[in-house]
């Protein structure tokens, strides 16, 4: 019977190669060492957002209505017909969907969205958590009580539910969305910052600083923001997968980014009613979505045992 | 002498946990009341779309049935005051009392989440066991595979593709919604989907907290000593490894409200949050909105507090890190 041992190489061991199987041996090793494979996707990804409408085989919002529910890997039967009309058709990667748009075209303008919409609310998530942890952590006393007791009340709250409000009070939209996912995403940053923060105010060096006559400004940006980086890396790089997952619900349920907008959310949202006729449909867009957060999550796993392995306890 | 004193700081410690639970039910209701104040007047409902509107004094009439002529700050303690005692006012779009309605749906809910957490504990404790013993082995990688699809695909996909394949290519199972008569197999789809992810995080917390303890050296002394491997496996690591998963358990049905929402959704499921909830929020009906925030935010408290209070009972060290149990 096996016992817990382990058969992962420690880091910076190297295998003895030799011979093909040395060869795989050491392919496999390097596989579960550096996260190939997500870099992979989210490479892929990034790149897919940036060109990803220059390079999109068709256009985004209209299909020719003979091509509807295509499955993945077929050729229009109506390349002539539609091409009379005006519109360009022919091989379907990722099939069509209900008005015989291009999934896989959509597929790349969601792409774009989806990595819009995280960046920006991540962007300002990070800053506004960041800031806050810090803040709340270096003073403590009241403004670290006002602080933490804002994040434990934020954190009550069911999130879908106050999206739903905030669309309501303040239209739907991807403004809007950008907003409420940064709403979600502070949070963390606050949570674990704060307490490296109250560990790191208590070293010898940020004392020194105070004495040489440096104030608290300068101190919380020059000695402890640096000290506390690596963290705030880790937990944006965790936070995204969840942002993604956010955001896809968001759409999904209707309050987030809207139809013909393609996002991945809204794509799986239209798909839900041809079932029957069309799983590609909600099959295509869901599993980016899966990919993508998986790989966020492998990559964020790894930079954290990298750059923080404390962390392993938060989690 | 130190035994009274433990006590002492205990009780401190759940006194504080309880009083910041309560500060967070105020907090968020104070949240959610002044969102619903800077959204359009709520009377705009009562105004007919077509036809004659209502006169100015109509309005204001109902205006002060409603007490919109007193201040927020009064509106808020007035609901506050009856809420405590259980009475959320009456429904502006269904003209029923709030408790009725959320009577009448939040047992769907709950079935459905009993449902979902007697399958994520059922997959997820075992599997982590199971993966933790044979580490490495062909069980570990099913189960971690698993794992990843719970974590990475969202729930209303995993919904859908479970209704793909069960429902309409295998004709398996119901797509759907809760028939009149009670049948298994209405649950099996909306359980499963609701309760992979958490099955998933079980797993994975299952399987860390044994594998430490099977490396531990309790462990490998009862191993020396001779004891059985299975007695080793269920009496010395599980009852220590499973310390962990069990409060993890508990704070799933906390985190569930927003999952139990889409899987609502996507289920046509008639509970409270498809039902009353998406309604609410979309007729702007506010003391419905209020009433069911305000019992969300509840359980979503009492689960977080019974799993902070098991936590210092079953693992002291929590108590002077100043843990809060809300993961």
């Amino acid at each position: 019977m096996a016992t817990a041992t382990t058969d992962i190489p420690l880091p910076g061991t190297r295998r003895q190669t030799s011979g093909v199987l040395g060869k795989a041996s050491y392919v496999w090793w390097f596989f579960r060492r550096y996260p190939v494979f997500p870099i992979f996707i989210l490479s892929v990804l990034v790149i897919a957002s940036v060109i990803g409408p220059y390079v999109a085989p068709y256009p985004r919002d209209i299909g020719w209505l003979g091509d509807r529910h295509l499955p993945p890997f077929t050729t229009s039967p109506h390349v002539e017909e539609a091409r009379e009309n005006g519109i360009n058709t022919g091989f379907h990667l990722l099939g069509t969907d209900h008005i015989g748009r291009d999934t896989f075209t959509r597929i790349l303008h969601g792409a774009r969205i989806s990595m819009m919409v995280v960046a920006v609310s991540l962007g300002i998530g990070f800053t506004v958590g960041t800031t806050l942890g810090i803040v709340s952590g270096y003073f403590g006393g009241w403004i670290d009580e006002i602080i933490t007791r804002a994040v434990d009340i934020w954190f009550a709250l069911p999130f879908l539910l106050v999206a739903l409000i905030m669309t309501l009070i303040f239209g739907r939209g991807l403004n809007i969305l950008m907003i409420v996912l940064a709403l979600i995403s502070w949070t963390a940053f606050v949570r674990i910052l704060r307490s490296q923060a109250l560990i790191l105010r208590e070293m010898d060096y940020v004392a020194a600083s105070r004495i040489a006559g440096a104030g608290s400004i300068r101190i919380m940006l020059k000695h402890i923001l640096p000290g506390l980086l690596n963290t705030a890396i880790v937990v944006a790089t965790l936070n995204v997968g969840g942002l993604i997952l956010a955001e896809a619900t968001l759409s999904f349920v209707g309050a987030g980014i809207q139809p013909p907008t393609p996002a991945w959310g809204v794509m799986v949202a239209s798909g839900r009613d041809y079932l029957q006729d069309a799983w590609w449909q909600i099959v295509m867009p869901g599993s980016s979505i899966f990919l993508v957060v998986i790989s966020l999550n492998f990559l964020g796993d790894w930079l954290r045992d990298r750059l923080d392995p404390r962390l392993r306890q938060v989690d | 002498m130190r035994g009274v004193w433990k006590g002492i700081h205990m009780g401190t410690f759940l006194l504080r946990r309880l009083f910041s639970s309560l500060i967070s039910v105020f907090g968020a209701t104070i949240v959610v009341f002044t969102l619903i104040q800077m959204h359009n007047d709520p009377r705009e409902l009562f105004v007919p779309d077509t036809g004659y509107g209502i006169t100015q004094a109509q309005w204001d009439n109902l205006g002060t049935k409603l007490g919109f002529d007193r201040p927020v700050v009064v509106q808020y303690l007035v609901w506050i005051g009856r809420a405590v005692r259980g009475d959320f006012g009456v429904s502006l779009a269904q003209q029923r009392p709030v408790t009725t309605i959320i009577k009448g749906k939040i047992g769907a809910t709950i079935q459905l989440a009993v449902g979902g957490w007697i399958f994520a504990v059922l997959l997820g404790v075992p599997t982590g066991v199971i993966a933790a013993v044979y580490r490495g082995g062909i069980w570990d990688y099913v189960a971690r595979g698993a794992a990843i699809i719970g974590i990475g695909a969202p729930a209303f996909v995993t919904g859908l593709i479970l209704i793909i394949i069960f429902s309409t290519k295998l004709n398996w199972l119901p797509a759907g919604t809760r028939g009149l008569e009670f049948d298994v197999r209405d649950y099996i789809l909306p359980c499963v989907a609701l309760g992979w992810p958490a099955a998933a995080g079980l797993m994975r917390l299952t399987r860390s907290s044994m594998l430490e303890v099977l490396d531990s050296e309790f462990v490998k002394l009862a191993r020396a000593k001779g004891v059985p491997w299975r007695t080793v496996v269920f009496k010395h690591a599980l009852r220590n490894a499973i310390i962990a998963p069990l409060t993890s358990m508990l704070l799933l049905f906390s985190g569930w409200l927003n999952g139990a929402l889409v899987i609502e959704t996507v289920f046509s499921w008639p509970g409270i949050g498809f039902e009353a909830l998406f309604t609410a929020v979309n007729d702007n009906d506010f003391p419905l909105l209020l009433g069911t925030v305000f019992i969300f935010i509840l359980i979503f408290l009492v689960f977080a507090f019974i799993a902070d209070l098991l936590y210092t009972i079953v693992d002291p060290r929590v108590r002077l890190s100043g843990f809060k149990g809300t993961a």
